[in-house]
């Protein structure tokens, strides 16, 4: 039975993309039989999910009391009623053998995991008491808090009231902040979360290193496989052979790093063959003559040896992005920060969407808008005595965010002003920022650290106090009035209880507020009187959203055409393709491309990415969703791999240029890669000893990502600067 | 009659693994088992390169040889749409079915009998589609009786090309794949 039962794991992880054998994983023979079916009633209750930070509607299956399934919401224009296989498998978060279970006081060294479980009441009176001190001693603002997504509001909230401004996620200055300056710089507005792109209506969709398909963002890739459906032309860049280049009509296997080059030479096409949006340029443009003036040298010529792109493909590509205006979407992507020249790198791209006038046009990128749900009343949070320092002489004038390697770097030097507590919220610090000595060192400054999670990850690891928070199958959070196509508003709600001595969010701000004398700013009794607070005030009630689950408003104007606004918040309200704001800061006023530092002889540039079935590091302990990718791969040339003697399935170790070795990880030899840059799906190589399923399950890009490049606008850390050679693994 | 089958287009697929999953939970099937997987099947050299993405399950064949040999009778054809099903109380878990299948589509479950993809019959007995097609974020699945000449999967197969796995078997694979 069990060589057979093997054979399927093999065949499974042969299969695979991504790769990873899933043999020798220990066999749970508990659950019950396929065929012994329950007969209990299904109650079906709506919510939505937190597996990304996407919020797609779903609907929980409910079986004798027991989490059976979960499905798309039917109502949900994010979903549209089908969920993404993380969303599919977000039942295993609940069922998650691995998962925090009650608070836990730190009773050794930081970092050695050796905990003394403890009461609500005694973890939360060790942190006010901490955190009163630290307000006494250095002032409110030394306290610093990290986070990510809708369920941190309430914490947020708290520190607002406590009194600090030094409050940051990594979804900034780690992943789409150069992105969102970009186009800021370009059009005065950001393309947003779920992002304003109108795949669904493109009739040409270029794709620069976004690999959709890989990348799950639910309602993109949904529109991604109907755009590929119908026929749209489809162009992807990107030094792996992605899942999106399979489906495109032109591949460009670019060498990494040169984006920035081809995107000039495109730009240079449709200007000097006059084949962009005139009437729009002219309407809507400022600058246009200087920045034409600029692209001048830069021709598919000049492109070839940078980019390995040749000429013609160029020309054959930018006429037909040309062709397909103003339903050209240059897709802006997401995780952004990759040479430390990615503002100016997404400003290019913004500027090839506007030269195709594709900005407020069906097809291009939509007018988004969201229904107004007044906030429930609280006093005014104090103004904090002083600035937040993760930006200090605004160093980076275009940071619209705060940076979270900002506050890591005055945390390490105590300038302009000490910081000595962090409280992190569902982001685990070691996996998102560059370089984890830097976060030890600066973790090593504090007289506190507190982290709210549900799963001990390496972050937790460093804790003095973990919090376990439920799953958000277990919990209220704060409602979601969604920027989007369709305006709606969704609401989270429990499901099922938790198991254990987990607390929700909201429930933990609201009492740890109450021991610091801060009831004051949550004055509501229970969530489910602040959220129906909320509502009414909306014209809506708790109780039809825990019905519905989402209520969707009208649909206002999309496009310029059908009346959306055509406003630009930019200094000249036009749409800049010559910056004067940032010649004025001594920046490039219209990209120009620098070429990437090339590695050690005899290394290749360490890539990550995504698999459709994980999110970031924290779904690997997910067993539903660990059993369709246990370990990740590194990806290699197939030629290189003969090259070096490897082949699909041996361990490797990595070693980066600062002689840092990864755990071991399987070699996928594959056509699929450029032969300069290797590639790992990021958030394995947990080393954390508490994810007992992954503890040292593959490699850890984060881990290897040692050095990083800042980007001089707006403080992102561009993390494809690091090179990796490959060692013989054996031993595990 | 009614003959269902599945045509899956390769196209649109990217191998996400929902159909995975939600195989996965539907069926309530344990942990380190599945009755679907995604294959990859890549031609070419850097960087000209062509891939096709299936999502591949048991073929519920017109001749499948996993009945013939089943000692028991546990495999057998169901009248509704001939899907080929697996009697858990009468199988004895001698593997005969798994070593004759050419897909591989079978495996013993923890508690001793053969266990593989049953189209959900459950839910289409329902009116429902089975649980893979119904979740597939890129709609890239369809099912349906092949019998009718007006029906979605019919209409499909005779307008887009296609191919199924090993026909050379000759075991009348039922799952088509669009190119």
């Amino acid at each position: 039975m069990h060589s057979v039962s093997r054979r399927r794991f093999l065949k499974i992880s042969a299969a695979s993309v991504i790769g990873g054998s899933l043999a020798g994983h220990a066999l749970s023979a508990s659950v019950g039989g396929a065929a012994t079916r329950p007969t209990g009633e299904v109650s079906r209750i709506p919510t939505f999910c937190d597996v990304c930070f996407w919020k797609c509607g779903a609907i929980a299956h409910v079986q004798d009391g027991k989490l059976w399934k979960i499905e798309g919401n039917p109502d949900d224009p994010l979903s549209n009623g089908r969920l993404c296989p993380r969303g599919t498998g977000g039942i295993g978060a609940v069922t998650d053998p691995d998962r925090l279970r009650t608070p836990l006081l730190r009773v050794s060294e930081r970092g050695e995991e050796k905990w003394k479980a403890v009461t609500w009441d005694e973890a939360l009176d060790f942190i006010a008491a901490k955190m009163e001190r630290i307000r006494r001693e250095h002032g409110a603002e030394s306290m610093a808090f990290f986070t990510h997504g809708i369920g941190g509001t309430f914490l947020k909230n708290l520190m607002k009231a406590y009194g600090t401004p030094n409050v940051a996620a990594p979804s900034f200055a780690q992943c789409r902040g150069p992105r969102d300056v970009g186009f800021r710089l370009t059009f005065g507005d950001d393309v947003g979360s779920p992002e304003r792109t109108d795949i669904a209506n493109t009739d040409c969709l270029v794709l620069i290193g976004s690999h959709l398909g890989e990348n799950m963002h639910n309602t993109q890739v949904q529109e991604f496989a109907e755009a590929v459906g119908r026929g749209a032309r489809i162009i992807v860049v990107d030094p792996r052979f992605s899942v999106a280049a399979s489906k495109a009509h032109h591949y460009l296997p670019i060498r990494p790093g040169t984006d920035t080059a081809l995107l000039l030479a495109w730009m240079n096409v449709i200007v000097s063959e006059g084949l962009h949006d005139r009437a729009y340029v002219e309407k809507h443009g400022h600058g246009f003559d200087a920045f034409a003036a600029a692209l001048a040298p830069y021709t598919p010529e000049w492109a070839f040896p940078e980019t390995g792109i040749d000429p013609e493909t160029i020309r054959l590509t930018a006429r037909e992005m040309a062709r397909c205006k103003p339903a050209t979407l240059v897709h802006p992507g997401r995780h952004a920060n990759w040479y430390g020249n990615d503002a100016q790198r997404s400003r290019a791209i913004a500027l090839l969407n506007a030269l195709l006038g594709s900005w407020g046009r069906k097809g291009g990128f939509y007018i988004p808008s969201s229904m107004e749900v007044p906030a429930y009343p609280v006093p005014k949070y104090p103004k904090p005595a002083r600035a937040k320092l993760d930006n200090p002489g605004n160093k980076f004038p275009f940071a619209h965010e705060t940076i979270t390697t900002g506050i890591r770097e005055a945390t390490l030097s105590g300038k302009p002003y000490p910081i000595k507590g962090w409280m992190v919220y569902a982001t685990n610090l070691f996996n998102a920022l560059p370089n984890e000595e830097e976060t030890k060192r600066a973790i090593q400054q504090l007289d506190l650290l507190v982290v709210v999670d549900v799963v001990p990850s390496e972050i937790a690891a460093w804790a003095d106090v973990v919090l376990p928070e439920s799953i958000y199958l277990e919990r209220y959070d704060e409602l979601n009035p969604e920027f989007f196509r369709d305006p709606f508003i969704a609401l989270r709600q429990p499901v099922v209880e938790s198991p254990d001595d987990q607390k929700p969010n909201w429930w933990i701000a609201k009492r740890l507020a109450e021991k610091l004398g801060l009831q004051a700013f949550f004055p509501w009794k229970d969530i489910e009187e602040y959220l129906d607070t909320r509502l009414r005030g909306a014209g809506l009630s708790l109780a039809e959203l825990k019905r519905k689950g989402i209520v969707r408003g009208p649909r206002q104007p999309l496009y310029f055409e059908e009346g959306a606004p055509a406003e630009f918040e930019t200094p000249s309200r036009k749409i800049e393709f010559y910056s004067n704001q940032l010649a004025q800061a001594g920046f490039d006023p219209v990209p120009r491309y620098t070429p990437p530092e090339p590695g050690p002889a005899g290394s290749f540039r360490l890539l990550f990415g995504r698999a459709p079935m994980h999110t970031f590091g924290r779904t690997q302990t997910n067993r539903l969703l660990s059993d369709l990718m246990r370990e990740n791969a590194v990806w290699l040339n197939a030629v290189a791999a003969r090259r070096l003697g490897l082949k699909t399935g041996d361990y490797v170790r990595l070693r980066n240029q600062d002689g840092v070795l990864s755990d071991r990880i399987r070699v996928k030899a594959t056509q699929r890669i450029h032969p300069e840059c290797v590639f790992v799906v990021h958030g394995f190589g947990h080393t954390a000893r508490g994810l007992r399923h992954t503890y040292r399950k593959g490699a850890s890009d984060a881990g290897l990502i040692t050095r990083y490049k800042t980007d001089p606008l707006m403080g992102g850390t561009g993390m494809n600067v690091n090179f990796v050679t490959l060692e013989p693994a054996t031993e595990a | 009659m009614s003959r269902y089958i599945m045509v899956i287009d390769t196209r649109r697929c990217v191998g996400c693994m929902d159909c995975v999953v939600a195989c996965k939970t539907e069926n309530r099937i344990p942990e380190g088992y599945t009755r679907d997987w995604i294959t990859e099947t890549v031609r070419g050299e850097f960087p000209s390169l062509s891939m096709e993405i299936r999502s591949e399950r048991c073929n519920h064949c017109e001749k499948p040889p996993c009945v013939g040999c089943c000692p028991t009778g546990a495999s057998h054809i169901h009248d509704r749409g001939g899907v080929v099903l697996v009697t858990k109380e009468k199988c004895i878990g001698c593997k005969a079915c798994i070593a004759s299948c050419p897909y591989d589509a079978r495996y013993v479950h923890p508690e001793g009998h053969v266990d593989k993809c049953t189209f959900c019959l459950h839910r289409v007995e329902r009116g429902e589609l089975p649980a893979c097609v119904s979740v597939c974020p890129t709609h890239c699945m369809h099912f349906g009786d092949a019998d009718d000449p007006h029906s979605e999967v019919s209409r499909l197969l005779a307008s887009r090309k296609g191919h199924t796995l090993m026909p050379e078997a000759g075991t009348g694979p039922r799952i088509h794949f669009l190119t």
